[in-house]
């Protein structure tokens, strides 16, 4: 078989010092995407376990796939969790969620979550769409802006060019930093075209890391004029799976001269965290 | 009804929604602030393309929004409301009372 260079590791994860049983509440959130899927359980209002896998051709399949990766270390049953919301492209298409909340929302109450109160501006860059979010200090939306035309500037984007190169996608973000002098970027407005330039620029005998360069650098020029239409205020952070990409995300922090807060533990569940952490607010209203 | 008087409160702010894109040849946004917008529906009967629609958003909230198949092609679906030359009002903001829509052409 041959190398799939754009295909990352799923991967789950689980919390060693939290009891579920003793738990007032167990929800969980699922965040069906263009890409990639997450889940996330939260037991009372902390995180208990979550997953990170890819999204397949049907997305009741993708939830409980994703769902089904998080709780597989676990001896929680589905029926266990009290309220599930699911978000995300396929929200509406979750069979075992209780109901269907955007992903802007979520996104912001996720990055709320684990960036704290102080953030003000989220940039949400996702498999196939770009958003940019601004909310208040309880992580309620005050303005968002999507991109939803095109996969330029996207996590798709990226996968087309690491195929392209022959780079695992995991290397893209470090190996376009290793170059003497920033080359000027490729086209930003389509993933076709821009595919097409770096193979012209790779028949010219640009190394794979200015291509690289080249490609991050148009990306990131893409992000900050998206940005630019709702401002920034601080704090800044970023989101989703190029969130990881170092080669993007310095540069969009250099073009757009502010800093980043780091989200822990990981920047691509914002979404399913957010659709959580909306669950267990639900599940508490439903009681009183 | 009740979160709307909350929202006069200033308890519970709206949000602005910009729904559309950008492409190679401009900005193409419809521009909602749902502060203002108390999902009456005066402008989706105003619309003559049919692209507009009240739901009720994350929060509970009766909104306009865009219908999510036409937020991709605001460019060809609002071309007969597009102006040629200068800034014209687009029917739906003629249509709303709380002025809550504006657009970026």
């Amino acid at each position: 078989m041959t190398t799939e260079y754009f295909r990352w590791t799923e991967y789950a994860w689980k919390n060693p010092d939290k009891d579920w049983q003793k738990a007032d509440t167990l929800v969980a959130g699922i965040d069906v995407g263009s890409v990639s899927s997450q889940a996330v359980v939260l037991a009372d209002d902390e995180i208990y376990c979550y997953s990170n896998a890819r999204t397949g051709s049907n997305s009741p399949d993708s939830a409980k796939n994703a769902l089904g990766m998080a709780l597989k270390d676990t001896d929680i049953k589905q029926e266990n969790l009290q309220f599930v919301v699911g978000t995300g492209y396929g929200r509406v298409n979750i069979p075992m969620s209780n109901k269907a909340i955007t992903e802007i929302a979520c996104h912001a109450r996720g990055a709320n979550y684990m960036g704290g109160p102080t953030i003000r501006t989220i940039l949400d860059m996702g498999g196939q769409d770009l958003k940019g979010i601004h909310c208040d200090e309880r992580g309620k939306v005050t303005q968002f802006l999507m991109n939803d035309k095109c996969a330029a500037g996207t996590g798709r984007g990226m996968e087309v060019m690491a195929e392209l190169l022959q780079v695992p996608i995991v290397d893209v973000g470090q190996m376009s930093l290793d170059v003497e002098e920033e080359p000027p970027p490729v086209s930003s407005t389509c993933v076709i075209f821009a595919k097409s330039e770096a193979i012209g620029l790779l028949r010219k005998g640009w190394t794979k890391n200015m291509v690289l360069a080249a490609y991050c650098s148009a990306m990131a020029h893409r992000v900050v004029g998206l940005l630019e239409r709702i401002g920034i205020e601080k704090d800044f952070t970023i989101t989703g799976g190029i969130s990881k990409n170092i080669g993007v995300t310095s540069r969009i922090l250099k073009e757009l001269k502010v800093d980043s807060v780091p989200l822990k533990p990981d920047p691509q569940i914002a979404g399913a965290l957010g659709a959580s952490v909306f669950a267990r607010d639900l599940l508490l209203k439903s009681r009183k | 009804m009740f979160n709307r008087l909350l929202r006069r409160l200033v308890i519970l702010p709206g949000y602005i929604a910009n729904y559309g894109y950008t492409d190679g040849s401009g900005d193409y946004y419809i521009i909602v602030d749902t502060d203002k917008c108390d999902g009456c529906g005066k402008c989706v009967e105003a619309c003559p393309q049919d692209i507009l629609e009240i739901i009720t958003d994350d929060y509970d909230d009766l909104v306009v929004t865009v219908k999510e198949e036409h937020s991709k092609n605001l460019k060809y679906v609002c071309a007969p409301c597009k102006p040629v030359s200068g800034p014209v009002e687009l029917k739906c903001q003629i249509a709303c009372p709380s002025g809550a829509i504006t657009h970026s052409w």
